[in-house]
């Protein structure tokens, strides 16, 4: 099956299938994400939510979605996701739903519970080849608590818990994830939407495991100016930072190669969380070693800073 | 009807059979295997038509449990000991979902040191979570307390998940004659499940599990689960009272053993009960005037039943299978609280024993009695751990093993 490549942002779909006046912070990276996702993936959903800045999105009595919810915990939307997966198949088997009436299994995490507590479920559900959706906005760090480490903060990233700057690089939960050979698997960004709803088009092809990795930027715990998410989310990916790309039963390819990259330092600059490199005095070495790993990653796929 | 020799575990699995269950989530744990196996040998010799699938912890076998049956299908699943444990956190949750599964614990002390023999301390730490508790004394109960689980879980007046009991290794493995009711009267006892409360539909979106922000809100949520499970007490009885209709075996939400003219009354639950019993015998064939009562359910607490039941009663020991460490029996201040505003309240003394799976012996019985006779008089430390002297002098010998004397 091809399906039709979506060109200009002007071709994405007008339908929101979240509305506006939800509780999370200004220019949230993340909803405008998922707002992207949500267009692509339509209204009959489910989404499974683990513990994060997104279980505050749906507070009694009131739901930002068209679709359905159900809050799960921290470690185990994976396997929410499972339960509903098979609870679905279960009633269209019985004739007890239409198949038009047959929902996505979506779930939806912070970087916090993919990369450390919700591991082990993830993983699980990769491996039994379920068929949902699983979307992780990544701010780098536990943000819904007010900014610790997570095991995807990057190195010297400043957190609540890392105020000297993070001593470790972040982890590749796209290569972990890789390493399962899901039948699809992205990266995606806010700043790239057509990028974004290319990729959801395409994944809807395939029957299985279906994973979103989107970097966002979180104001709050960047310490950002809220108007400047988008140009952040830009510049991660014209940097270099954040790789745009897609993963076909474990074949990774990139979807958006910047013609010429900007240093890192232009991303690196405008967010408080890496201020201390700037100032008081400038840490070369810290910013020549943050550069060196974005220009040792591509180099690996034979791309030249 | 037919009868066979079942363990307690494989009449657990026929419950789940009968019940015509939609969904199995599974994870393995010594001595709950024995259920799993079982129902993954049925479903792939297509005696039953259920989907099963395996899951990485229990953690994650809880939670699917529970969204399958927040997504609308009859749902079972086993666990034991640690398992339970491991998935607590979700134990909350489902029960706050108000979702109506079942799921069975086959009791096993808890870590630690480590060991394999039973006691209630796993689950009487789930007394608090909104899962309803059945506690069965043997492998014909198993059975029919699965049943009986659904019955009530699956009443839009209780819609809460249950918790149905059986002690490892003492009922887990023994194999006891039990009645294999045929499909059609279960078929009318327990029909298939048409949630009206939870589920997702495309046409009906629904939020579940969302977020409350104010005490206010999480009270009234929380009392609600509460008011359900009270509701279940009745629900419950209706349900013995159908279920002895069609099946001809009588269940209350406590048993009463010679408890008639007893003055001098043992509180136990679960498989030990029947040593209990035993014990009952032996002094009624002294003269002493025993009895003994078995709370059956433990959530809700049968409260009124177990007041009544206790009426007049001179003196009265609970055995706790487990202990609350820092406190004592948590059976006994179950009963201690549903006493105590009790005009004529008999003397309740407190006793740990079975702790791992340890024998209750006829003395140790002997002796609670002697002590119960004795009433304030009586020369116990409350709680008062069973443990005999040789007991203790083994212990004395693996310590100087081990090189720590």
């Amino acid at each position: 099956m091809i399906t039709e490549q979506i060109k200009s942002i002007k071709d994405l779909p007008l339908e929101e299938n979240m509305f506006s006046g939800t509780p999370a912070c200004a220019g949230c990276g993340g909803l405008l994400t998922l707002r992207h996702c949500l267009k692509m993936l339509g209204e009959k959903v489910v989404i499974v939510n683990a513990a994060g800045c997104f279980t505050l999105l749906s507070i009694y009595p009131f739901t930002p979605f068209r679709s359905s919810w159900l809050y799960t915990a921290m470690a185990c939307a994976p396997a929410g996701a499972q339960g509903v997966r098979d609870a679905l198949d279960i009633l269209l088997e019985k004739g007890k739903i239409d198949p038009d009436e047959n929902l996505k299994v979506v779930v939806l995490t912070g970087d916090g519970s993919a990369y450390d507590m919700g591991l082990s479920s993830t993983s699980g559900a990769i491996y039994r080849n379920l068929d949902f959706y699983y979307i992780c906005y990544d701010n780098e760090a536990y943000g819904n608590t007010g900014f610790q480490e997570s095991g995807s903060t990057p190195f010297a990233s400043r957190t609540k818990t890392t105020s000297a700057g993070k001593e470790f690089a972040k982890k590749d939960l796209f290569e972990i994830w890789n390493s399962h050979k899901p039948p699809y698997l992205a990266t995606i960004s806010p700043a790239y939407p057509v990028d974004l709803a290319n990729k959801f088009k395409k994944a809807e092809q395939y029957k299985g495991p279906k994973l979103f990795i989107s970097l966002i930027p979180c104001p709050p715990g960047w310490s950002t100016d809220p108007s400047h998410t988008f140009k952040l989310a830009k510049l991660a990916v014209d940097t270099g930072v954040w790789a745009l790309k897609e993963s076909i039963s474990g074949e990774v390819e990139h979807t958006v190669v910047p013609k010429k990259f900007k240093p890192v330092e232009d991303y690196l600059k405008e967010q408080g969380r890496f201020s201390h490199l700037f100032k008081p005095v400038r840490n070369e070495e810290t910013l020549g070693k943050i550069q060196e790993m974005v220009n040792e990653y591509w180099k690996r796929y034979g791309i030249l800073l | 009807m037919k009868k066979e020799m079942l363990t307690g575990n494989t009449a657990a699995a026929w419950g789940a059979r009968l019940a015509e269950v939609d969904y199995i989530p599974a994870f393995p744990i010594t001595p709950q295997t024995e259920i799993i196996e079982t129902l993954s040998d049925w479903i792939s010799e297509g005696d039953m038509r259920t989907r099963f699938v395996t899951l990485d912890s229990e953690h994650s076998m809880i939670t699917a449990a529970g969204a399958a049956s927040a997504t609308g299908v009859r749902v079972f699943t086993a666990t034991s000991s640690q398992g339970l444990m491991y998935g607590f956190e979700m134990l909350y949750t489902v029960a706050g979902w108000r979702v109506p599964l079942v799921m069975i614990n086959v009791a096993r002390g808890l870590s630690s040191p480590i060991t394999l023999g039973p006691d209630h301390n796993d689950i009487l730490a789930a007394r608090d979570t909104g899962f309803l508790q059945i506690h069965c004394e043997n492998c014909q109960e198993v059975l029919d307390s699965v049943l009986m689980a659904y019955r009530v879980a699956e009443d839009e007046k209780v819609l809460l998940p249950a918790l149905v009991n059986l002690d490892g290794f003492y009922l887990s493995f023994t194999r006891e004659p039990v009645e294999v009711p045929d499909i059609d009267s279960v078929r009318r006892f327990l029909p298939s499940y048409e949630p009206s409360h939870a589920f997702f539909r495309a046409d009906q979106p629904m939020a579940q599990g969302v977020a409350v922000l104010g005490g206010a809100y999480y009270s009234y949520f929380k009392y609600q689960m509460h008011l359900a499970s009270q509701q279940a007490l009745g629900v419950y009885k209706e349900a013995c009272r159908e279920f002895e209709k069609e099946f001809g075996r009588k269940y209350d939400t406590i048993e009463q053993y010679r408890l008639d003219d007893a003055e001098y009354v043992l509180v136990m639950i679960n498989s030990f009960s029947t040593l209990g019993k035993a014990a009952v015998n032996r002094a009624r064939e002294q003269g002493i005037k025993a009895g003994l009562l078995r709370p059956r359910l433990l959530r809700p607490f049968p409260e009124e039943d177990i007041r009544n039941a206790l009426k007049g009663k001179k003196r009265v020991a609970v055995v706790d299978q487990n202990i609350s460490v820092g406190k004592g029996g948590i059976l006994f201040s179950e009963l201690a609280s549903c006493l105590y505003n009790e005009k004529h309240r008999p003397l309740l003394m407190s006793f740990i024993g079975g702790l791992g799976g340890k024998n209750i012996s006829h003395e140790e019985f002997a002796f609670i009695f002697d002590q119960l006779i004795k009433g304030e008089e009586a020369e116990v430390e409350t709680p008062h751990l069973l443990y005999t002297q040789h007991e203790w002098e083994e212990m004395q010998k693996l310590k100087e093993i081990a090189g720590r004397v």
